[in-house]
């Protein structure tokens, strides 16, 4: 029995041997082979990658393991020895108490950081849980504008704010329309039950009025909505110029084909962070209902040459290039930034370090990066038009790609 | 209030996405109706007969309506197999069992689904995908058209199959009597398997039908086995004519109902009358009174 042979033909005597020799070298021949070889960093993903916003949440968790992938074949942090990243991966289900569960047993597992996660509702719970350990905590998408309100020490922000993007939305609807000679002076909201289409519709019919533009009808629908037909109808009896739609890209697919079948005419239709509309997918499957719609969503720097690799590498993986991807991405970067700064994983340093990132993100179309109470002060999201096949960035004019065609069909 | 200008469009568009719903409820008034088995699979079989029409559509390019040919019958033999295969042997003839294996079933499916296809929204890009046809001065879409004819002409086809068969007659007398049918030399286990493939293949025909106007994603059943359940019940259980006109009274609620209270709670008017015909005629419109 003391013979049996182990794979590749050692005996067990002699590996037993070869083993223990190894280990003594190992602590007592080449200390500086094992410091050299640090502990990797670890961080916690937290996405939701399955349930009914699973899309998004795998688009997510893509983008932070090509943001790893590159930190580790890049040399690893290098204030550190080189030391790799590490992702431990999490699903929260699209459920902010699974979310918060997860971040639990994350800091009982001696995480060094988290990205997540995602929808707004569960970033408030993954970075309120992780404030209780006080553990560096980036917020890779969720846009509500209370995630940064609440004065945690852990919580970071590298992307745009609702409120941000809100008013970035209308400022611009209102400069497009009056470049045009003011052609919209009507619009309709179509907008889905949650937060998200609630909050947009209530936003933009206050603002809208104030820039001229009547808000004639707000219309909100369920999730699902399976048929469209009779929204459609009332556009299509109301007439309004410019239609705002607010809604989840499933929704979103339905509308526009109806809108098309119902032959709907208006001069503009134009989203706030209306998936569809900034999104490969819906251009690709429907180039041709989603012609010169306007978007106004996060976005990269389509003049950014660090940008167009990143997005040629994710569509070399076979991914579509949406925005979960980059800013999931930019989250990880962030966060490692501030950990290669640090120096260490001691958690108020790297929450130090967050909070004093200056982190180069040209690659993006903000301004300089500042965190003020955790949240990137220099961020912002582009209007983007669908044109001839390819979404183009309109404005602000220093990252855009295209001139804007506005009114449609005139 | 809404002018006739869009009363008239809608309550067409609500027949053409009631005729939808009829379809994925005519295999469920064979299963629930019939076999007596609530099969909470169905979304979930639903979502796999889209998946099996998109797949064929963007492998093959084989058009949905030339997939009506594939995709029902394989599903029949789909549901064969579940039924002999797995809900049969599992469920030892008590219907308690027979709820856990198929909303297990269910799960099991829907969570293959989301690990094999991912979770995007499909949808597949037809050329006849925005064509409209112009009836009273309301613009209908051809696939929903389409979809209206196939629903009648499926449920006529589920209605010649069992009264005029002996499948059909074996089936109806399974639901009647199971011992007696037993008695006469009817190979239970054969012709429940048989339902079950019917019903299911049901389930691919309203695939073919739905995909050219909607979109499939691994959650897309959860969206239609409710209504379908209501639908059932509202028509009487194992009525195909009254799953098919309780569809079309689906679709024009939902339609009117979001027309007059507003989108949201257009749905609301469904469910009341779920309710209403539970309380005042519990076997539905055309059910038989047991």
């Amino acid at each position: 029995m003391t013979d049996k042979t182990l794979k590749g033909g050692l005996r067990r005597r002699e590996f037993l041997a070869t083993g223990a020799a190894a280990l003594g070298l190992g602590v007592t021949g080449f200390p500086s082979v094992l410091r050299a070889q640090a502990a990797p960093v670890k961080i916690g993903l937290i996405h939701p990658v399955s349930g009914f916003i699973a899309f998004s949440g795998t688009q997510c968790r893509e983008g932070a393991m090509m943001a790893i992938a590159d930190i580790n074949a890049a040399g690893g942090i290098k204030s550190m020895g080189g030391a790799k990243v590490e992702a431990v991966l999490a699903d929260s289900q699209g459920k902010p108490e699974i979310g918060a569960a997860e971040v639990t047993k994350m800091a009982e597992a001696g995480i060094d950081g988290i990205v997540a996660g995602y929808a707004s509702s569960i970033s408030l719970a993954t970075s309120q849980e992780a404030a209780k350990t006080n553990t560096p905590h980036v917020v890779d998408v969720g846009v509500s504008d209370q995630i940064v309100q609440r004065g945690l020490a852990n919580t970071f922000r590298f992307g745009p704010g609702y409120g941000k993007i809100a008013e970035f939305a209308v400022d611009n609807l209102d400069t497009i329309n009056k470049a045009a000679g003011s052609p919209a002076k009507t619009a309709m909201i179509i907008h889905e039950e949650s937060l998200f289409g609630t909050g947009t519709a209530g936003l933009l019919s206050k603002r809208l009025p104030e820039r001229g533009i009547e808000v004639i009808d707000v219309i909100k629908h369920a999730n699902p909505t399976r048929d469209f037909t009779n929204i459609v109808l009332q556009i299509k009896s109301q007439k309004p110029d410019l239609i705002i739609p607010a809604n989840y890209y499933n929704e979103y697919v339905l509308l526009a084909r109806t809108m098309r079948q119902q032959r709907i005419e208006a001069k503009g239709i134009y989203s706030v962070l209306g998936g569809a509309a900034s999104n490969y997918k819906f251009v690709n499957e429907f180039p041709e209902a989603a012609d010169l719609i306007m978007d106004c969503n996060h976005w990269f720097n389509p003049k950014s040459d660090v940008a167009l690799e990143r997005k040629t590498a994710a569509e070399a993986k076979g991914l579509i290039y949406t925005y979960e991807v980059f800013l999931a991405y930019n989250a990880v970067l962030g966060l490692v930034d501030a950990i290669e700064r640090a120096g260490s994983t001691d958690k108020d340093a790297v929450n130090a370090a967050l909070a004093a990132s200056e982190m180069d993100m040209s690659y993006m179309p903000y301004g300089a990066t500042k965190m003020v109470d955790g949240q990137n002060a220099g961020a912002q999201p582009v209007n983007t038009q669908v044109q001839n096949g390819d979404i183009e960035v309109i404005f602000p004019a220093e990252f855009a790609s295209a001139e804007t065609v506005f009114p449609m069909g005139g | 209030m809404p002018d006739m200008a869009i009363i008239v469009p809608s309550v067409l568009n609500g027949l053409t996405t009631g005729a939808l719903y009829a379809l994925v409820a005519l295999g469920l008034t064979l299963i629930y109706g019939v076999l007596h088995i609530i099969n909470f699979a169905h979304g979930a079989l639903l979502m796999l007969g889209l998946y099996a029409v998109y797949y064929l559509n963007v492998q093959f390019g084989i058009d949905p309506y030339v997939a009506l040919l594939i995709v029902p019958p394989g599903m029949f033999a789909l549901g064969y197999a579940l039924q002999r295969g797995i809900i049969g042997r599992a469920s030892h003839g008590r219907d308690e069992n027979i709820l856990l294996v198929t909303l297990g079933l269910a799960i099991v499916i829907e969570n293959l689904s989301l690990f094999l296809f991912k979770s995007d929204t499909r949808i597949v890009d037809v050329p006849y995908g925005f064509q409209v046809v112009e009836i009273f001065g309301a613009f209908l879409p051809l696939p929903k058209v389409v979809a209206f004819a196939g629903a009648l002409i499926t449920a006529a086809l589920l209605w010649l199959i069992m009264s005029k068969t002996d499948l059909g007659r074996a089936i109806r007398a399974l639901a009647k009597e199971r011992k007696g049918a037993q008695l006469v030399g009817i190979d239970v286990e054969h012709v429940f398997a048989m339902s079950f493939g019917l019903g299911i293949a049901c389930l691919g025909v309203a695939a073919c039908l739905l995909l050219p106007s909607y979109y499939v994603n691994p959650q897309v059943g959860h969206g239609f086995v409710l209504i379908a359940f209501t639908i059932v019940v509202l028509g009487g259980m194992g009525s195909f004519v009254g799953a098919l006109l309780g569809g079309l009274i689906i679709g024009v609620v939902e339609a009117l109902g979001g027309l007059f209270f507003g989108e949201s709670l257009g749905q609301l008017g469904i469910f009341l009358i779920f309710i209403l015909v539970l309380v005042f005629r519990p076997t539905g419109l055309l059910g038989h009174k047991v």
